[in-house]
């Protein structure tokens, strides 16, 4: 078990070397933030002064260092769009994006398994119908296109609940905020957790039904139903138990998915996220923006791409024996 | 395949029953057993001495008769030509030149769609802020959208069926370097990693070239983003083609490493290759869309299908929400319609199935 957990971390630190290498490079060698940052009128001496200031007059391996230590302190620059400290801008962002991401997943998850389990076992009913075909529009639907038709039917048409923004939020401890504690806070925040966990819910909902049909048919299923078992107890005792496994991967690894559809979930809503920093700053060109996502969204993944293979390794006990054949699936 | 012009009726209402269940389940695990087909014998996979001809067109008949008893892929197949060629054809067919700046006035801006009040049946689908047809202009962007969408999932074609054939034809180092590379790409989302790629690109470009590079930026950074995927299964089947009889012999009579691989290895790998294509058709037009609409896809000289339902988002709030809905109706009808052929392709495709 410890060596499976050592090898694991081993394989994944080259990758955040080889994403901190391309950060590192599309810093050193795309634009020039001497020149953006100077503006207009600007002497030689200044400019220099600035080089000197920014050490891009160091050797290629030096700013390299420089860059990782920088990074691993929370130091990723100055954005050029907003002259202001890369690290804070996004500290002061991720709040909001935590808090959108989460609750969408948990969204997705809390109704998507029922659901499935629902289609799973009454699969040929009208309403699993329903369902199935509403999932298959919802996989087709865009993001941003759910969001604007959310807008319209609940924000314009309805005016129940707020278009864009986060409503107030509350300060939680030093940079934490929530926008929890206010009714008009959670009502801000019911569209775009919507719009974000729409796909993660038809994934989770077809994911659980198709495990469902295939757990249901497995004979220890035929056993408990010749044991007189309740329908109540063989499905979720002993079926969706069986889903979970996959199910946990999936959602786990999809976490990644909602963060980079946050993006586009933030943009539609004006959500004061990093995903909306993130689109602005692409839009001019603000690399050491771009450079910090890029890092943290691959530390983020990276970490949970490990803690769900570490948890998959912990609830199943089937892989303990033989890996191989299983992760094959 | 003409024999069967008219199916026999009870065949065709249990082929509606069957797919009134609905889309499969991931990794397309519903049980819908087909008929048995043995009044058609399937044409085997592994004639090598039958010619190319021949071969292609087993394989098309065979595929031809599961789509006529599939009513999903006829409806997705027509909707899709429908689209596509409205699309090709516009500027033949639309009605107005959404492009052509002396037509429009702002006197017609803002047109409801037909059965509204104030209509008009020049403009079907009503006009935007400045009085552009909004039917002609969604069928100037689906050219666009496609273009993109088309010339990206080639790309990103070529680029994976290059590479899995490598990896897989070469092994050892290069097939692990090269699989390590798709890995750490696969830990990225697709569309996280064509916003990325089209920054840096755009950050790397003058800004006085970005209008006319942009569409070959977005190309180059959708086909990136979706390479991994088919890499990987190109590979996969590789490493098991390579071990067969035929790709021996043709080792032991000398023939070069990259013919055999081209000629030899690869129209057996091609099948699932195309059932990924085709999703991935979906994916690139989605991307399109997002990239866009996000406002990094293409300049408002070049508007697509997203770049039209980001202009018109800006009108929802005072009313007008025929600007932005319905060029987002024909980009989820395009996706859509896309993606129920390649899950019939899938089904279409496999043996296990038939």
């Amino acid at each position: 078990m410890l060596a499976y957990i050592l090898s694991r971390i081993f394989q994944a630190i080259p990758v955040l070397l080889v994403v901190g290498f391309i950060a590192f490079a599309m810093f050193a060698y795309i634009g020039d933030p001497v020149a953006s940052m100077l503006g207009q009128d600007y002497t030689e001496a200044q400019r220099v002064a600035l080089v000197h200031q920014l050490g891009l007059d160091q050797p290629f391996f030096v700013q390299y260092a420089h860059f990782l230590w920088a990074s691993l302190h929370g130091n990723f620059g100055i954005s050029y769009r907003l002259a202001q400290p890369v690290g804070s801008l996004i500290a002061e962002r991720l709040p909001a994006t935590l808090e959108l991401a989460v609750t969408a997943s948990v969204l997705a998850f809390v109704i998507g398994v029922p659901l499935g389990v629902y289609t799973g076992i009454y699969r040929s009913s009208f309403l699993s119908r329903v369902f199935m075909v509403v999932s298959l529009v919802g996989v087709s639907l865009p993001t941003f296109l759910l969001g604007i038709l959310l807008i319209l039917v609940f924000a314009v048409a309805l005016g129940w609940l707020p278009s864009f923004g986060r409503g107030p939020v509350t300060h939680i401890g030093a940079w934490w905020t929530t926008g929890f504690t206010s009714w008009a806070g959670i009502k801000a925040l019911i569209l775009p957790a919507v719009t974000l966990g729409m796909f993660q819910l038809t994934l989770i909902m077809r994911l659980v039904r198709s495990e469902m049909l295939e757990v249901l048919r497995t004979d220890y299923i035929k056993f408990a139903r010749a044991r007189g078992l309740t329908p109540r107890a063989i499905n979720f005792g002993h079926a969706l138990k069986n889903t979970m496994v996959p199910v946990i991967t999936i959602v786990g690894l999809q976490f990644g998915g909602v963060l980079a559809y946050s993006l586009v979930t933030e943009t539609v809503f004006q959500w004061p996220g990093v995903g909306l920093l993130l689109a602005q700053s692409i839009a001019v060109a603000d690399i050491p923006v771009m450079s910090a996502y890029l890092l943290l969204v691959s530390l983020i993944l990276v970490t949970i791409n490990l803690v769900v293979d570490l948890l998959y390794y912990a609830i199943d006990p089937r892989l303990r024996v033989n890996r191989g054949a299983a992760r094959a699936r | 395949m003409t024999n069967s012009t008219e199916l026999p009726l009870p065949l065709r209402a249990s082929a509606a029953k069957r797919t009134e269940v609905g889309g499969r389940g991931l990794g397309g695990t519903n049980p819908s057993p087909q008929p048995p087909s043995a009044s058609r014998p399937t044409p085997s996979r592994g004639g090598e001495t039958t010619t190319a001809g021949r071969f292609s067109r087993a394989l098309d008949s065979d595929m031809l008769y599961s789509f006529r008893r599939s009513p999903v892929a006829m409806l997705s197949t027509a909707i899709a030509v429908v689209l596509i060629l409205s699309a090709a054809l516009a500027p033949w067919i639309a009605p107005h030149d959404p492009m052509d700046l002396a037509s429009l006035s702002l006197l017609d801006s803002f047109k409801p769609p037909v059965p509204m009040d104030g209509s008009d049946w020049s403009n079907l689908l009503g006009t935007d802020n400045q009085g552009r047809d909004v039917l002609s202009a969604i069928m100037y962007g689906m050219r666009i959208s496609l273009l993109v969408g088309f010339c990206s999932i080639i790309f990103a074609v070529v680029l994976g069926i290059g590479i899995g054939l490598l990896a897989g034809y070469a092994g050892g180092m290069v097939d692990a370097l090269l699989m390590r590379v798709a890995d750490v790409q696969l830990t990225f989302p697709a569309i996280l990693t064509a916003l990325l790629v089209d920054g840096v690109i755009g950050a790397a470009l003058p800004r006085t070239m970005h209008d006319q590079l942009q569409i070959h930026v977005i190309i180059f950074a959708i086909g990136i983003s979706l390479w991994p995927g088919i890499a990987r299964t190109v590979r996969g089947s590789t490493l098991v083609e390579r071990n067969k009889d035929y790709v021996m012999a043709a080792r032991v009579i000398g023939v070069a490493s990259w013919r055999i691989m081209l000629t030899h290895v690869l129209p057996n790998v091609i099948g699932p290759v195309l059932v990924i294509g085709t999703l991935g058709l979906g994916l690139a037009v989605l991307a399109e869309a997002t990239l866009s609409f996000l406002g990094v896809g293409l300049p408002p000289t070049q508007p697509s299908l997203g770049t039209l339902i980001r202009f018109g988002n800006d009108f929802l709030f005072s009313g007008q929400w025929w600007v932005t809905i319905f060029p987002g109706i024909a980009l989820v009808l395009l996706v859509l319609a896309i993606n129920l052929l390649g899950d019939w392709l899938r089904d279409a495709l496999n043996p296990r199935l038939r």
